[in-house]
């Protein structure tokens, strides 16, 4: 059975990380070095998260255009609530776990309303995300009044060790990141939930018969990406303090890109979390290689990208197309 | 008498496992060859090789004595070998005429669509078809869409049609005219392959019969040499006059009883009663309300009245509730509603009764040992653990959707066509199995549109007229003439509660 699911379509993504890899050291002598790799690391994370959430919404068979918008909107209510929290709780613990708690609640809503939409609307899940994208974009560019929301400078260098601090050289946006990774794969792997996602995706229909709660399954998918997008958000705010309407573009197709990439399929019904994780550091990889060696202008960054997720499906059909018969 | 197309010793296997075993096969011009066999005989790779959709992985496939050249189905058809599927090559958004003349339409630059529309409608014509050659497939019945697979494989001047269970879906009045064509077209030489599970058709039409079993053929016979029974025992190999259980005779007390059930807006005023260790079979016309009833009754569908187990009152608003209160449901949609196609055997199996298999981490070691209890208990054959339940043979799935309704352990099972498509082999062990769940104390109802099957298994019979319950026949009642005449309303009976 092992044998059977070490395909090319499984190693595939795994191959590409460690050419990847093996690209960078050759090109250039400073890609191994430990800030190099904090640095991709780093920036993998918030992605990274928002995708392991990506991962259960499309193994479902649902969608989430919104996140990238959601983040700009969760971090602009983050940055605004602490602000006004700052003269009551004054600089300290309190007013960051504060803020942490509103971009949880703040995501948690987000997801939520799109999972209602979803479930209970029964509106198609690229129409509803595509809807929301849209007004929470134009939320916090509103919140923003078309510049930037900042976070009071004192409180920013209170708040600033959450991104670039850690333990043991580790930042905390990676650690976060390990753990999600982790806790996903052991959810879509082990648990009823991750059984259920695959189920639902597969055929709703069955997975009702079988007193599958779908509705409820499909909700939690959606609430649980955007509480992930919370944490994103969480880990993602000290990093510049402010927030505008241009924050998190475009996320939400490096999420996507990521989940594709690393093997999920895009219809639902087959989900792998560590693919995902695979994925997200394949393209932050090459857009990090791009900067370091002189080969290829970074601009080109976003059509290589492209072309591996292309890849990345041809892959994939080649593999339903000889298991399929 | 001419060869158009045989089959010399092919042999075809899936992977390590041969399912034909060198089979010669011969199609000849102006001639009906059915050929007939249990699910999993081999029937459909016969034909998918015929038609240029399999290679043989031995033996040879000769048109017109020299072998056959073609490698796929397109090239099959341009040569005239061509095959209608039992699912249909339609596309579902283009209509009849274009459908008909998909890729060869007539015209240049511009497509000619006056004169697709009147090829169209001579063909449909021909064949007493009232459709429209404008009508979009989406909109169509079932057994229009056969017609237009028809008319489809005539404009393609077929000197090789290859039929994949055509009367399955087919009307009395429409397997009449699909019957003159097959006359027409067995006049004007064409050589025909016929298929189905209706053996009366098979003596009416065949003029050669070819019995498959276990990938050889076991039976060749020219028109007249075989009864139905006598192909029935050929299919499968034993003499078949018991395949139902004996009867029970002991039952328990009410384990289930509907007081005024409605399921809006069809099923009505239903009131029964149903006993431990008792078959109730559900009899009636497809749309007569009994799948509606059924799923009403685990909560698929909103309902009215009342619904009482073991005499305390209950409410169902979900198959999760259905299953709180032991109550479990197999569905007549085995590959829509039933399984997991592209999933193992284990998660279809244990998919119904997760918790019990750990939580917050899933056993995969409860669960694979649970498989192993299941295909003990209901002899699933699956050639390999791990493989996806769609490979299945049709009879192994039924077996495993059994399984898998009986995995929380209901005491009440509504199995809602029990052996549909499934062949005469499988059926009796499926019998046994129901009788086996009836004698363990269980209630069972069963749908079916199979009289026999009705008449074998049942200790009563609710028949279903138009949403409401017509009759309700127990014991001796229970005859095959009792039972029409309540299926078609000759006469009216006052409902009796059960």
């Amino acid at each position: 059975m092992l044998k059977g699911r070490l395909s090319l379509s499984t190693l595939g993504p795994l191959a590409a990380l460690l050419v990847l890899i093996a690209l960078g050291a050759f090109l250039n002598s400073n890609f191994l070095s430990s800030g190099n790799i904090t640095n991709v690391l780093a920036r993998s994370a918030f992605i990274g998260m928002i995708a392991v959430g990506m991962t259960f919404v499309i193994t479902s068979g649902g969608l989430d255009l919104s996140v990238g918008s959601m983040a700009a909107f969760i971090a602009g209510m983050m940055i605004l609530a602490m602000n006004a929290m700052l003269p009551t709780l004054g600089i300290g613990v309190p007013l960051v776990l504060a803020g942490m708690a509103v971009a949880l609640i703040v995501g948690v809503l987000a997801g939520l309303t799109n999972g209602l939409l979803v479930t209970r609307a029964r509106i198609e899940p690229f129409i509803v995300t595509l809807g929301t994208m849209g007004i929470f974009r134009s939320l916090v560019t509103w919140l923003a009044d078309g510049g930037t929301i900042s976070l009071d400078f004192e409180a920013r260098q209170f708040y600033r060790p959450v991104y670039y601090d850690g333990i043991f050289g580790i930042t905390w946006p990676i650690i976060t990141f390990a753990l999600v990774a982790v806790a996903g794969q052991v959810a879509m792997r082990h648990t009823r939930f991750g059984r259920y996602c695959e189920a639902i995706g597969s055929n709703d229909k069955v997975a009702r018969y079988s007193a599958v709660k779908v509705e409820w399954v499909r909700l939690m998918t959606y609430v649980m990406l955007g509480m992930l997008v919370g944490l994103a958000t969480i880990l993602y705010v000290p990093r510049l303090g402010s927030a505008s309407g241009s924050t998190g573009v475009l996320w939400e197709l490096e999420a996507i890109a990521a989940v594709i990439i690393g093997g999920t399929a895009l219809k639902g019904g087959y989900g792998r979390v560590w693919g995902t994780v695979v994925g997200v550091l394949i393209l932050s990889l090459i857009d990090n290689i791009l900067n370091l060696a002189d080969l290829v202008s970074p601009y080109l960054n976003g059509a290589i990208q492209g072309v591996i997720i292309v890849l990345a499906v041809v892959l994939q059909r080649g593999k339903s197309s000889a298991e399929g018969r | 008498m001419t060869e158009i197309l045989a089959l010399r010793d092919v042999h075809k296997s899936f992977g390590p496992i041969e399912v034909l075993h060198g089979v010669d096969f011969a199609l000849a011009g102006g001639e009906v060859h059915a050929l007939i066999g249990e699910n999993g005989a081999g029937k459909s790779t016969i034909m998918k090789i015929l038609g240029g959709f399999l290679e043989p992985t031995a033996g040879g496939v000769l048109l017109d004595g020299e072998p056959a050249p073609y490698r796929s189905g397109a090239e099959a058809e341009a040569l005239g070998v061509v095959v209608i599927h039992q699912e249909f090559n339609l596309a579902q958004d283009l209509t009849v005429a274009e459908n008909i003349y998909l890729g060869r339409e007539i015209g240049g630059l511009f497509l000619n669509h006056k004169a697709m529309r009147k090829g169209a409608q001579d063909l449909l014509d021909q064949l007493e078809s009232h459709v429209s050659p404008d009508a979009r497939i989406r909109d169509l019945p079932v057994s229009d869409r056969q017609m237009v697979e028809i008319a489809k494989a005539l404009s393609r001047n077929a000197r090789v049609l290859i039929m994949d269970e055509p009367s399955a879906v087919l009307t009395h009045r429409e397997v009449q005219i699909l019957f003159r064509q097959i006359d027409r077209l067995r006049a004007a030489g064409v050589a025909l392959l016929y298929t189905s599970h209706r053996l009366d058709e098979v003596s009416h039409i065949a003029d050669r019969i070819t019995v498959l079993r276990d990938g050889a053929v076991v039976r060749r016979a020219e028109r007249g040499e075989l009864t139905e029974d006598g192909m029935a025992t050929a299919m499968v190999g034993r003499d078949l006059t018991d395949i139902f259980p004996p009867r029970r005779t002991e039952f328990g007390c009410v384990a289930l009883e509907l007081h005024d059930f409605a399921v809006p807006p069809l099923v009505e005023g239903i009131s029964l009663s149903l006993r431990r260790g008792e078959v109730l079979g559900i009899s009636g016309l497809v749309g007569s309300g009994r799948t509606e009833l059924a799923e009403g009754l685990v909560g698929l569908r909103p309902h009215g009245g009342s619904v009482s187990r073991s005499g305390a009152p209950i409410r169902i608003r979900s198959v999760t509730d259905a299953a709180k209160h032991g109550i479990g449901y197999l569905t007549e949609d085995r590959k829509e509603r039933g399984l997991l196609l592209e999933k193992s055997l284990r998660v279809n199996l244990t998919l119904p009764d997760l918790p019990r298999f750990g939580a917050p981490l899933l056993s995969r070691a409860k669960e694979e040992a649970a498989l192993t209890q299941a295909i003990a208990d209901f002899d699933i054959r699956a050639p390999e653990r791990g493989m996806e339940v769609g490979n299945l043979s049709g009879g192994n799935q039924q077996k495993l959707l059994l399984a898998k309704t009986m995995l929380p352990d209901p005491e009440v099972v509504i199995i809602d066509e029990p052996t549909r498509g499934i062949d005469i082999g499988t059926k009796s062990q499926i019998y046994a199995f129901i009788d086996r769940l009836a004698r363990e104390g269980r209630s069972v109802i069963v749908i079916s549109s199979d009289m026999p099957e009705i008449l074998g298994l049942s200790d009563r019979v609710l028949v279903m007229r138009q949403g409401r319950a017509a009759a309700v026949l127990e014991g001796d009642e229970i005859t095959e003439h009792a039972l029409v005449r309540a299926i078609m309303g000759t006469r009216e009976r006052t409902t009796e509660d059960a």
